[in-house]
């Protein structure tokens, strides 16, 4: 009887630990069931929400859009150079994210200015310097000042307010976003908290090793 | 065995009478330091670190005793009033402003007290009438 106990402990922790295992990251924001008929049969497949085209300009004078990011798992945050409160600390939790995925492609982090007026293309390339940022892996993002509100509110923020308790102010917040190959938000991390700077590495790394599907278009 | 226990006793309490003899200032010390822990957790950590590490060129390290050394007199001030001038820290140059912040004399002597003796700093209490009798020479 003993025996079987023990048995049976030890095929249940297996199976706990399989499923753990297999845990996939949520998909984020609004989706919809479409019909469609593909090769005579009726298909229903879910389109999900994702991140819409935008342009604007890296620390280096470049502009990038949507296509820059296209096949590449990225984090986006929103920040300002001269931010005395929680920005230091988001740039010294991104820069941990950075070191992790510096040398793996087709992986990008972009950190929007909220402060164009002022976060000129030279002072992000300054600002980039000083964080011994370097290549093509983290860009600094500068554009039209709504253009930066919008696709913040609307796209990345929107689409994981449903996990925040707190109604104004995202951009500010410091949120790590983070964004699959097919331009879904798949989670939301405090980039202020160590802890879920760790789940963000964690949860990369899971997205990395999630088999790439059919991207929706 | 009568004589050991008077022994044992007597060293029992000779020992606590040298720990309640720490002298004032120690104890004005331990309090100044552990509330200055407090205020540098409100007022410094987000950028300076929880190690005082600083953020690589972008915000200076506070492990730079020299410089505290240098600079005694006029700390009070830089962190009352902020700072805009360049300045070198540990043999490096860092040219961001630094916020003022809105701190009393007491907050302040706390908390340079809290940062001369932490991050491998050992430059000892600097007292409230200290920060008070430097700020009457601010800019």
């Amino acid at each position: 009887m003993r025996k079987l106990i023990f048995g049976l402990l030890v095929v249940l922790t297996w199976a706990a630990c399989k499923s753990g295992d297999k845990k996939a990251l949520p998909i984020y924001g609004n989706r919809q069931a479409v019909t469609k008929t593909v090769n005579g049969k009726t298909v229903t497949d879910t389109i999900y929400q994702t991140i819409p085209k935008f342009k604007f300009v890296n620390q280096y004078g470049d502009s990038i859009t949507n296509k820059s990011l296209d096949g590449d798992i990225y984090v986006a945050d929103f920040f300002f150079t001269t931010c005395p409160s929680i920005c230091p600390v988001m740039a010294r939790n991104m820069l941990k994210v950075f070191g992790a995925f510096k040398s793996t492609g087709n992986f990008k982090i972009i950190s929007h200015s909220i402060d164009p007026k002022h976060d000129s293309i030279p002072v992000l390339k300054k600002y980039a310097d000083k964080l011994g940022v370097t290549g093509n892996t983290w860009w600094f993002l500068q554009g039209k000042k709504e253009d930066t509100y919008t696709i913040a509110e609307k796209s990345y923020l929107v689409a994981v307010s449903q996990d925040s308790t707190a109604a104004g102010g995202y951009v500010h917040q410091g949120y790590f976003v983070l964004v699959d190959k097919q331009k879904r938000v798949r989670g939301a991390y405090d980039g202020t908290d160590p802890k879920q700077v760790d789940q963000l590495i964690a949860d990369i790394k899971t997205l990395q090793a999630e088999p790439d599907e059919m991207i929706v278009q | 065995m009568k004589a050991w226990l008077i022994i044992g006793s007597l060293l029992l309490s000779s020992v606590f009478l040298v720990i309640s003899c720490e002298n004032d200032s120690s104890i004005e010390f331990k309090r100044y330091y552990t509330e200055g822990a407090q205020v540098y957790i409100t007022h410094c950590q987000n950028c300076h670190g929880t190690h005082g590490e600083g953020l690589l060129a972008l915000i200076p390290p506070l492990t730079d005793s020299v410089y505290f050394k240098n600079n005694k007199t006029t700390l009070a001030c830089s962190i009352r009033d902020g700072m805009k001038d360049p300045l070198i820290v540990g043999g490096k140059g860092f040219a961001n402003t630094m916020p003022q912040q809105v701190l009393s004399p007491i907050e302040l002597a706390e908390v340079i007290t809290y940062i001369q003796n932490s991050f491998g700093n050992k430059l000892g209490l600097t007292t409230v009438d200290q920060v008070q009798a430097d700020m009457t020479n601010c800019k």
